[in-house]
């Protein structure tokens, strides 16, 4: 291992560390904003022109405020379920295909931290280790509301990673690999997964907005029934963590859905575009639209909240198990069967 | 029970047909009307920069009235005073001297006029009740403040400007 790849790999991890950082700030910014224009109001207008300072001067506000630590709760676990939170969010930026590889002095850079062989694995692993941070928080507070908020997180992630689970078999009963870099690639230009996989897609998206504790699957903080959920005693910038956690959840989210149905960096006329550009820009051009999609999944997320009502906990577990799975257990069989049938004749 | 008004209805619960257990087609008429309200005008008025336009009859800020020559036409007869219904006003009248005659209409003025805008429920009673057409509540809304002996407003901020000022 030269001094090369671990800089160029420092470097990578950085850019995307603090994009997503910078995303999932503007995404509360853009919740509010777009929770105004669906309500016929303006929304944050006063920090800066269009309130575009709001996010830092919030944050300024979750760095000022008094931490309170409750006396019965457990200190340590109490201080690691924020920790966690954030931890499980980020790291799972790790695996997702930024853009094709990038020529920058004549080395082949990949926009990829990690092209590890098992992504989606990777990936499911990381979102269901997530649930850890929102389960220690809410038992740590020793508050009925926290734990019982934690309990449904739990059940609810639980419920829906089956789900989720089974409509990405059928994907990779196509692809063939669970490298997400190699899924990306097998999209070229038009040729997204969504086009043979609306089922599939359709299942994990909805599995995603229970995954990421996104109205209408936001049971676990039901303002209404368990005051602030599993952060009812979190303040300061530990509450922050975990407000942080849930955007950089989603943003991660419509990365991985853009990635695996919607073609990642591939768009049409990109072969053009590659022929005229050059190496060097042409990816960056694929990464921009790859953002693109992925800022169009998270106006969506934002639109389904403040359209949708909350399910109620029986019909959450209704849908999950006796809707959901059923579905994704059919679109697996659908796909074996023509799959089988294509290769046969 | 036979229903005397015939009013009464009778629910039944259907259980939900397979087009609404999918929910989908629910959930894209609510995303359409969502989304229709992105493109409609905003209710919102950017308060300080812009102010929403008044009726014709509302009732701001007192003003105490001068009479065409620029003279206060308040003489202190305490008809405002005991006409108001949230005892908001107090005043102390004077006599007026010789040398003072182009200041005030009449011999007697107020020295000191207060109204406390705490109290004051803007009814309109003050400017009905004066028979000298010297009090209307013709100003815009009275400003918010820190303390409370702010909001007891002297004849400072109650007179009218200075005809010559005015011009």
């Amino acid at each position: 291992m030269d001094s090369a790849f671990v800089i160029e790999k420092f470097i990578l991890v950085a850019v995307i560390f603090g994009i997503s950082l910078v995303i999932a700030m503007y995404s509360t910014y853009a919740e509010r904003k777009v929770a105004a224009y669906l309500q016929d109001r303006l929304g944050p207008d006063r920090a800066g022109p269009f309130g575009i300072l709001q996010p830092l001067a919030d944050g300024v506000k979750m760095f000022m405020k008094e931490e309170i630590i409750p006396a019965s709760s457990n200190r340590w676990l109490f201080i690691v379920g924020p920790g966690l939170a954030l931890l499980c969010a980020c790291i799972g930026t790790a695996v997702i295909p930024w853009g094709s590889p990038m020529e920058i002095g004549g080395k082949i850079v990949p926009l990829q931290v990690a092209d590890i062989n098992v992504g989606v694995l990777y990936i499911f692993g990381v979102v269901s280790l997530g649930v850890y941070g929102v389960m220690i928080g809410g038992w740590a507070s020793n508050n009925k509301y926290s734990l019982l908020s934690a309990i449904r997180a739990a059940s609810q992630n639980i419920s829906y990673e089956i789900a989720m689970g089974l409509s990405v078999i059928a994907l990779l009963l196509m692809t063939n690999t669970l490298s997400l870099k190699e899924i990306v690639d097998q999209q070229h230009g038009l040729n997204w997964n969504v086009w043979y996989q609306p089922l599939g897609f359709l299942i994990f998206m909805v599995c995603s907005f229970a995954e990421t504790n996104r109205a209408p699957f936001d049971l676990p903080e039901c303002e209404t029934e368990l005051i602030g959920g599993y952060h009812t005693e979190y303040s300061s910038m530990k509450l922050g963590f975990y407000l942080f956690a849930e955007y950089i959840n989603m943003f991660v989210s419509s990365a991985v859905m853009a990635a695996l149905y919607w073609g990642g960096y591939n768009y049409p006329g990109m072969d053009y575009v590659a022929a005229h550009l050059g190496p060097t820009w042409a990816p960056l051009i694929g990464t921009a639209v790859f953002f693109g999609k992925i800022v169009m999944f998270i106006f969506f997320f934002m639109w389904v909240r403040w359209t949708i009502p909350r399910f109620r906990y029986d019909q959450l577990m209704n849908l999950g198990w006796k809707g959901l799975i059923p579905l994704a257990i059919a679109n697996i069989i659908i796909t074996g069967i023509v799959i089988a049938i294509i290769e046969k004749f | 029970m036979e229903s005397l008004s015939n009013k009464k209805k009778v629910l039944e619960q259907k259980p939900l047909s397979f087009m609404e257990r999918m929910y989908l087609p629910a959930i894209a008429k609510g995303m359409g009307i969502t989304i229709s309200h992105l493109f409609k005008k905003e209710a919102t008025v950017r308060y300080p920069e812009v102010e929403r336009e008044f009726s014709t009859n509302f009732r701001g800020m007192h003003s105490l009235k001068r009479d065409e020559n620029g003279k206060e036409r308040c003489t202190a007869c305490g008809l405002c005073a005991l006409s108001c219904p949230a005892e908001a006003i107090t005043m102390i009248a004077a006599e007026r001297k010789p040398e003072e005659k182009h200041l005030y209409r009449e011999e007697k003025y107020a020295a000191t006029y207060e109204i406390n805008m705490l109290r004051c429920i803007f009814c309109g009673l003050c400017e009905e009740a004066c028979p000298k057409e010297a009090i209307y509540l013709d100003g815009p809304i009275v400003p918010a403040d820190y303390l409370r002996k702010d909001f007891i407003y002297g004849k400072d901020k109650l007179v009218e400007a200075p005809l010559e000022m005015k011009k």
